[in-house]
């Protein structure tokens, strides 16, 4: 067999690129479920733990510090195999969403409230003296700064997300990799695999390349 | 005449470390009050309390207006009626010098577009950078952003303007610009309560000069009685040493 037959078989892919494209879907449904809940966890565990009450402020603390610290596959492992022996038992997708998003939400909650400890004292003072109501002050002076800043790593945080998602395999999720694998084992040919990973760089090539841009608008710009 | 600021008592500890130790002072309208004091005497303390930069102890106390000063539901009132300038500026970077003037107007003032414009653009001639109006802070100088400063703070039209040492992060020659801009300011009878190290300015603007050392308030008087004939020791050391040079 040569290299391509072996690598890029065209019959195999044919075959197998149904298959590959339902993989797709539910990868791309998982990884934006998990940005977007992890988005709005990550907002409101910042905000907790940037202005709460004390005991909300730790508590954000721990979950920022222990969800930062656990590797995602271990976590989605815990979910899914060790939750039904307290009677909780999660779908394949409901598990690696809950892992994934809880992750994401504790990196979120980090960017989102260093972008806000990153807008100078001065920004809050001024506002303050001007008689700007604490919204406004947050809507209009705070938060448009805040988000230049944050724009960048959370969009690298996105980029994670969606590579996180291909751990779902492990737990019989039908994703793209899960997918990949089970089309290589009956083709009895890597091609779908080769074609899962082009997938994987075709979604998430442009989401880098914006990274960089981004990066450097804002580097450009300073603070403006 | 009517006293717009009011000070009793007041008194504020960061830790054990005596900020303000028990000042009195009243500001009437119309009149320009400098202080002046080595660096740690408390002199931007005291005014960043008016507006609750700072919180004091009690009991001290300070009316601004008829309206005592506190946290709740007046405090809004009284940042309103209180304009900053601020060592550092602290213009809204991300907003056109136009943007910067107009915002507070029309978030709490409640101006419409139009007025606010015009206002903006009477104040930027006012301190003399119209020709600025549509660019943003970082493509000014110190004097110029300083200058932008006093005319956002100007625009809500505030009883009493406080200037928190206005010129001690300017380049030398850009300091002149910014004393003239208050210089006018002073003769147009605005109430002013500046903190300085510029002697001078003080000298030839202030109806009172208030010389502040360990969070108190040593001697106060006219600038001719306090520079040329200061009663207290400690005055007269402070004003030597930095009129020696």
């Amino acid at each position: 067999m040569s290299f391509a037959e072996t690598f890029f078989n065209w019959d195999v892919l044919v075959n197998s690129f149904p298959l590959l494209l339902s993989g797709l879907k539910i990868t791309l449904f998982l990884g934006v479920v998990a940005i977007i809940a992890g988005l709005v966890l990550g907002l409101i565990v910042a905000l907790v733990r940037l202005y709460g009450v004390k005991p909300a402020r730790i508590i954000a603390k721990i979950y920022i510090d222990i969800f930062r610290s656990i590797p995602i596959l271990v976590l989605l492992i815990v979910v899914y195999y060790a939750l039904p022996f307290v009677g909780l038992r999660l779908s394949p997708f409901m598990s690696a969403a809950l892992a994934l998003t809880l992750v994401s939400g504790a990196y979120t909650a980090e960017i989102f409230r260093a972008g806000i400890e990153a807008i100078p004292r001065g920004q809050f003072e001024a506002s303050q003296a001007l008689g700007l109501s604490y919204r406004h002050m947050m809507a209009d002076i705070v938060l448009p700064q805040a988000i230049r800043i944050v724009i960048p790593p959370l969009t690298n945080n996105c980029i994670n997300v969606m590579k996180d998602t291909a751990l779902a395999s492990v737990v019989a999720m039908p994703d793209l990799l899960k997918q990949a694998t089970q089309a290589q084992a009956l083709e009895a040919n890597p091609t779908p695999l080769i074609v899962a990973a082009l997938m994987y760089i075709a979604i998430l090539w442009p989401l880098v390349y914006l990274v960089g841009r981004l990066e450097k608008k804002y580097r450009n710009e300073v603070a403006r | 005449m009517t006293d717009i600021v009011s000070i009793s008592k007041l008194s504020k500890k960061f830790g054990s470390f005596t900020a303000l130790d028990g000042i009195d002072l009243n500001v009437a309208e119309g009149e320009v009050v400098c202080i002046i004091g080595p660096s740690g005497s408390g002199k931007s303390t005291l005014i960043r309390c008016i507006n609750l930069l700072e919180q004091f102890d009690s009991p001290g106390r300070i009316v601004v207006d008829g309206t005592t000063v506190k946290r709740g539901k007046e405090l809004a009132r009284v940042r309103a009626e209180v304009g900053m300038v601020f060592q550092s500026f602290n213009l809204f970077p991300h907003m056109t010098i136009r943007q910067n003037i107009k915002l507070a107007p029309m978030r709490v003032r409640k101006t419409g577009d139009q007025a606010a414009d015009k206002l903006a653009q009477q104040l930027m001639q006012q301190v003399g950078i119209e020709a600025q109006a549509d660019k943003y802070p970082d493509q000014l100088s110190g004097g110029q952003q300083q200058r932008v400063a006093i005319a956002r703070a100007l625009a809500m039209k505030p009883r009493i303007l406080l200037f928190d040492e206005p010129t001690s992060s300017l380049d030398p020659e850009m300091v002149g610009e910014v004393l003239d801009v208050m210089k006018r300011l002073a003769e147009s009878g605005v109430t002013m309560l500046v903190v300085t190290h510029e002697m001078g300015f003080a000298r030839q603007v202030a109806d009172r000069v208030v010389f502040m050392d360990g969070g108190k308030i040593v001697e106060t008087g006219k600038p001719d009685a306090i520079f040329d004939d200061p009663r207290e020791a400690r005055t007269r050391n402070f004003l030597n040493a930095i009129l020696a040079h």
